[in-house]
């Protein structure tokens, strides 16, 4: 068993955290901290879980949101999608394994990755809407949210939702406000299988060779530990039975990377763009220093009345 | 047989100087109406392009009214762009001797007019003016809907959303550079602004840069 993070003190604690420890905050520069705080990870095994949901409910609770009752169409599934309300939802899917015969059922709990190389907040236009702590955490403040819906183009997990009430973007905070006082999220205090633990990434990553070493001697040849390079290192990570195939877990990315639409529209085109402008601007002003105004002359006037008379007369 | 330059409500007033009537008051409202939009667009829109311009939200009561007015402004540059679009189409079909303007670009530039053959009521600039702006329009307010994310979100998958913005930006991009011809070209170009501030020009003015055009109101034949 991973020993879980202690409960915590009924002392009131200064947060751990803060705007000084910002990595990256959208449409803005930081200087990154000088001193980085210790990354943090959620580790989900997927292996574990049951599919009881409980961290659906303990999100719900501890975030204080309520998901509207919605309609049974015969899936386990339920909300049918991630929502503004719904930060994380467990996606069930059920797989007849060629090799073993066996009908496995894999519950994969979806919800933000916090990756290492966020494309959520490389989209975003308003300074400070999405920020990025040191220890590895992505966040939405609320207050600077525009409700643009740029992050969930830039996202490569599809998990920002925009709100219809109040065109703000919502995900997983990773409980930040938890974690900023020694606390871990919510969901995993809820898990009672384990299933989801919670701790310094390095330390998720060693309870992960375990874990997956214990799969292989059950004869998953294949599991391992999904931490995606293509972003960068995600700081919530699964531990998969088949890691070779992200994608039959509720259609996992086998290899995410921030879409090259997005790199080349927050990139070249950003700047590129600016610099045409510009170029134009300035070419006008040039001709206009080096040629001067095109005037009409006298001489064009006084054409224009021979013309004009020529023809009255 | 050669067309005709002239546009209803196009008429020359022999005097000193001669005045020569270009655009009607209808025209020139919804030529206004299409430009504000347009300066309003590019603004909110530089806004949420670039960081650096983010403060232009400001002219529209933050960030989130910008991006709420963004998408209706364009809604009324579309209606008012197709407005002139109507009025202005037929003259500015291409010629064969717009080939020839644009192959004197140098003549063009340097003011050198009497190089250039007689031009109708819009030179060969003008037209591709007119031109590239219908198409980028009807490119941007498609795209536009498209990242419409408050009524339209659910219509699109995630990849064409990106495909769209991508699309947005680049033709918006261009547009403003085709905005900066079509400005500087009516500074550049002394005794335009009358045209569309009063409606008229004078008659050196037509002889000048649309001889053909003034021709044509005088004798009536195209």
């Amino acid at each position: 068993m991973f020993p879980p993070v202690p409960n915590p003190t009924t002392q009131a604690t200064p947060p751990k955290f803060g705007e000084q420890d910002l990595m990256r905050r959208s449409a803005s520069t930081v200087t990154p901290p000088a001193k980085r705080q210790t990354g943090v990870a959620k580790l989900i095994d997927v292996s574990k879980c049951i599919g009881c949901k409980a961290c659906q409910v303990a999100c719900l609770e501890w975030n204080d949101l309520r998901e509207e009752v919605g309609v049974n169409v015969g899936v386990y599934e339920n909300p049918h999608d991630l929502t503004p309300n719904t930060w994380t939802l467990m996606r069930y899917t059920e797989y007849d394994n060629p090799e073993s015969g066996n009908l496995e059922w894999l519950i994969r709990k979806d919800g933000c990755m916090h990756c290492e190389d966020p494309g959520c907040l490389k989209a975003c236009p308003a300074p400070g809407a999405i920020v990025q702590y040191s220890n590895g955490i992505v966040d939405f403040v609320k207050a600077n949210c525009i409700g643009c819906g740029y992050c969930v183009k830039g996202c490569p997990f599809n998990i920002p939702r925009i709100s219809k009430v109040d065109q703000k973007a919502y995900k997983c905070t990773l409980c930040s406000d938890r974690v900023a006082v020694g606390q871990g999220p919510a969901c995993q205090k809820a898990c009672p299988t384990q299933a989801i633990v919670f701790g310094t990434k390095d330390d998720m990553k060693k309870w992960a060779d375990k874990r997956v070493a214990d799969l292989k001697s059950r004869g998953y040849k294949n599991a391992g530990l999904y931490d995606p390079p293509g972003v960068g290192g995600t700081h919530v990570m699964y531990v998969l039975q088949h890691a070779d195939k992200p994608q039959l877990y509720a259609g996992l990315a086998n290899n995410p990377t921030i879409s090259p639409i997005v790199e080349l529209w927050k990139g070249l085109t950003k700047y590129a763009g600016l610099a045409a402008i510009g170029a134009f601007a300035a070419f006008g002003l040039l001709h206009h220093i080096v040629s001067g105004p095109n005037r009409v002359s006298d001489e064009d006037e006084r054409s224009a009345k021979r013309l004009a008379q020529g023809q009255s007369q | 047989m050669k067309r005709s330059e002239v546009a209803p409500g196009d008429s020359v007033h022999p005097g000193d100087p001669v005045i020569v009537d270009r655009y009607t008051t209808a025209a020139r409202i919804n030529h206004w109406i299409t430009a504000t939009s347009l300066v309003l667009l590019a603004l909110s829109g530089l806004a949420l392009f670039h960081p650096s311009l983010f403060f232009l939200t400001g002219l529209f009561g933050g960030g989130s009214t910008t991006r709420m007015i963004h998408p209706w402004i364009g809604v009324v540059l579309f209606f008012g762009f197709l407005g002139l679009f109507l009025r202005f189409w037929k003259l500015n079909l291409w010629e064969r001797t717009d080939n020839v303007w644009l192959g004197r670009l140098r003549d063009v530039l340097t003011g050198h007019d009497e190089n250039l053959p007689e031009v109708g009521k819009y030179n060969a600039g003008q037209k591709l003016v007119f031109w590239s702006m219908s198409l980028l329009i009807i490119v941007m307010i498609t795209s536009g809907v498209v990242i419409w994310e408050q009524y339209f979100s659910e219509y699109f998958t995630i990849e064409q959303k990106r495909i769209a913005i991508l699309i947005h930006a680049i033709s918006a991009i261009v547009a403003i550079c085709v905005w900066i011809v079509h400005v500087y070209a009516a500074i550049w170009v002394r005794g335009t602004i009358s045209a569309m501030t009063r409606g008229r020009v004078t008659g050196g003015w037509a002889w000048r840069h649309h001889r053909r055009w003034l021709k044509e109101l005088v004798t009536g034949r195209p």
